[in-house]
């Protein structure tokens, strides 16, 4: 994960491209019959992961949702076992037991993706016990769709209780599955959920990098300093389905192309020309240096051996 | 060695954990103030509000906090004040407690233990007594133990909070203010361990928690009409200890398996089916269940105590299935 402090524009970029490019090819993958599972790929959303992540520090905890690939990536995950593990692969992450939706890489404390929405909320505010002792932060996805479920209030009701150092950050993407947030909710605004608990919150411009970072700082600086949760609402959109294959039949080509103008990558990237931190070259070599990084991890996913039948039992129990 | 009464058997346990592991840590609704039984009593005085954690009535979050606190190196001991209420926390519990070892190919560990109370006493109806063990030997990843005396009780909840995994630790309110003793024995048995609470010749009575003492009570009313029959207390519903049953029913030829949840499905149909696939040629009799009715708990105390297993019914069945009713 980032430091906080040390993170630079150029790593930030980076990483994001190195996002898009993981999930394009996981897209690619699936459609040549490579890849199977059910896979949600967050592509468009990839300023929030990374801003997110830029904003934590060694130590500290990340838990993702359903949609994590970027999220965990973005916190430092390899692409190698992530990939392989996607794939039902031996060298994955979790040995093919969890696939696209459970990813687990406690090295780098990314504690868990579910497969429940809103499923990891609670679990963060148990690690956040631990966390406190330490001094660290957890930080926990959500999105708008889990904001109706029941646990998401229980959460934020014991979060502000025991003033946890957790970082609620809701990556609002408009859509719960196939339904948009205007037939879901008569809440404008997931944070205002935050208000009646008295849990403070930030929205921003989930598609802008350097806005979720800000926004994560002070989250992030709240909970180090026992100030208790914070929410921050990041607004953006995914550009792709639900899930790899989804018709999308329930929202309209327009509003897709909308968004595609506000691409959160090629958007940071403009900036930083505009500025002269980067030249299209360079720009161009980060592409190229991501699409090699994607490059071995096919070639390691497919090298890796498939699980033996007869592990089928490992991990059961202990 | 003074009577000591089962509650007190799983309070003090709890204590000596807490004071031998400062990572334990126990959490649920009024835990702080004892809970509504006392299980909890005293615990807050002795290790403060960050170890004794009193919550809000949220069952499905504070499960999901004990996993969250257990994968990152706590060891919660969660109190789901009725058995009932372990529906509002299902999720967190089935998809998260028993599945992230797995899930994570080994990287994540969930070591927490559930106590929860069930059981059909002093007529409180249909959610505050059901026994619903048997949902949850479906679920891989957990589990499960059930204490019927207060010697028990306390090696079995230390063996809990031990393990690396999640226990879902039974206990049965019509027994905690009970202190039932078994029968002294040379060793203190394994967790996954089921013990030969009695001796006996002529058929082997399965069962475990509160039924283990009518089972006694019935086998001295059994012994006076010249059946002896040979008791075991499972102790571990998950895994099941199938080696003690089989070994006991292969020399008394005949197997009764009695609980207090309804039959249908019951845990006992399971043990039925594993007898006759590992030691059909010994028997002599059909295996024999015998459990509560189809039905919701009724409040009734009439019915409440017609529907409850019990002694006689025990008594009843044997002598139906030895040809002597």
């Amino acid at each position: 994960m980032g430091d906080g402090t040390q993170v630079s524009c150029r790593d930030m970029l980076q990483r994001m491209w190195l996002i898009r490019s993981f999930e394009e090819r996981v897209i690619d993958l699936c459609h040549k019959n490579e890849l199977a599972g059910l896979l949600h790929v967050g592509i468009g959303q990839e300023g929030v992961a990374v801003g997110i992540a830029s904003s934590l520090a060694e130590g500290d905890y990340l838990y993702g949702t359903h949609r994590s690939h970027g999220h965990f990536l973005a916190g430092g995950a390899d692409p190698n076992r992530l990939l392989a593990e996607l794939a039902g692969k031996e060298g994955g992450y979790c040995r093919g037991r969890g696939g696209s939706m459970h990813i687990v890489d406690t090295d780098n404390r990314l504690m868990t993706a579910t497969g429940i929405v809103g499923g990891t909320i609670s679990l963060a505010l148990g690690t956040a016990l631990v966390a406190e002792e330490e001094g660290a932060v957890v930080a926990v996805y959500f999105g708008d769709g889990a904001s109706n479920t029941g646990g998401f209030h229980e959460c934020l009701n014991m979060a502000s209780l025991w003033k946890l150092p957790v970082v609620l950050i809701c990556e609002n993407n408009g859509y719960a599955e196939f339904t948009p947030m205007s037939a879901h909710t008569n809440v404008s605004n997931v944070s205002d959920h935050g208000k009646p608990y008295k849990i403070p919150s930030r929205i921003v411009d989930g598609n802008d990098v350097l806005a979720v970072l800000d926004a994560a700082r002070y989250a992030v600086k709240r909970a180090r300093g026992g100030k208790g949760p914070t929410i921050v609402e990041c607004k953006t959109y995914r550009l792709r389905g639900h899930y790899v294959g989804d018709p999308e039949s329930y929202r309209q080509a327009d509003e897709v192309a909308e968004w595609r103008d506000k691409d959160p990558i090629r958007r940071f990237g403009e900036d930083l020309k505009k500025q002269q931190m980067i030249s299209q070259d360079e720009i161009a070599d980060m592409q190229a240096s991501a699409q090699t990084t994607i490059d071995e991890a096919v070639q390691f996913m497919t090298e890796s051996p498939w699980p033996s039948p007869d592990s089928m039992t490992d991990h059961v129990y202990a | 060695m003074a009577e000591t009464r089962y509650i007190d058997a799983l309070n003090r346990a709890m204590g000596q954990e807490m004071d031998n592991d400062p990572t334990v840590i126990v959490l649920g609704e009024d835990v702080a103030v004892g809970g509504p039984f006392g299980v909890t009593a005293g615990l807050v005085d002795r290790f403060g509000e960050k170890r004794v954690i009193n919550t809000p009535i949220s069952e499905d979050s504070i499960m999901g906090m004990a996993i969250g606190a257990a994968i990152a190196g706590k060891r919660p001991i969660i109190e789901i004040m009725f058995i009932d209420f372990l529906t509002l926390a299902m999720n967190q519990l089935v998809n998260h407690a028993a599945k992230l070892r797995y899930m994570s190919g080994g990287q994540l560990s969930v070591p927490m233990v559930i106590r929860v109370q069930q059981g059909a006493a002093g007529g409180w109806g249909a959610q505050h007594s059901q026994c619903l063990e048997s949902w949850f030997q479906h679920v891989p990843g957990l589990k499960m133990v059930a204490a019927s005396n207060s010697a028990d009780a306390a090696a079995l909840l230390k063996d809990s909070i031990r393990d690396e995994d999640p226990v879902l630790f039974l206990e049965h309110r019509g027994l905690y203010f009970r202190s039932d003793d078994p029968p002294p024995s040379e060793a203190s048995p394994a967790m996954q361990a089921a013990t030969v609470i009695r001796p006996g010749n002529d058929i082997t009575i399965i069962t475990y928690s509160k039924l283990v003492w009518d089972a006694m009570d019935a086998a001295v009313q059994l012994e006076r009409q010249g059946i002896s029959a040979e008791i075991i207390d499972l102790r571990s519903l998950v895994p099941l200890d199938m080696e003690t049953v089989t070994g006991s029913v292969k020399r008394t030829s005949r197997a009764l398996i009695a609980h207090e949840a309804v039959l249908n499905g019951g845990l006992s149909a399971e043990i039925a089916a594993r007898i006759q696939e590992q030691a059909f040629d010994w028997l002599d009799a059909p295996v024999a269940r015998l459990g509560a009715p189809f039905a919701p708990v009724p409040a009734s105390p009439v019915l409440e105590d017609a529907f409850v297993p019990n002694a006689i019914s025990i008594v009843e069945k044997v002598l139906r299935i030895l040809g002597r009713d």
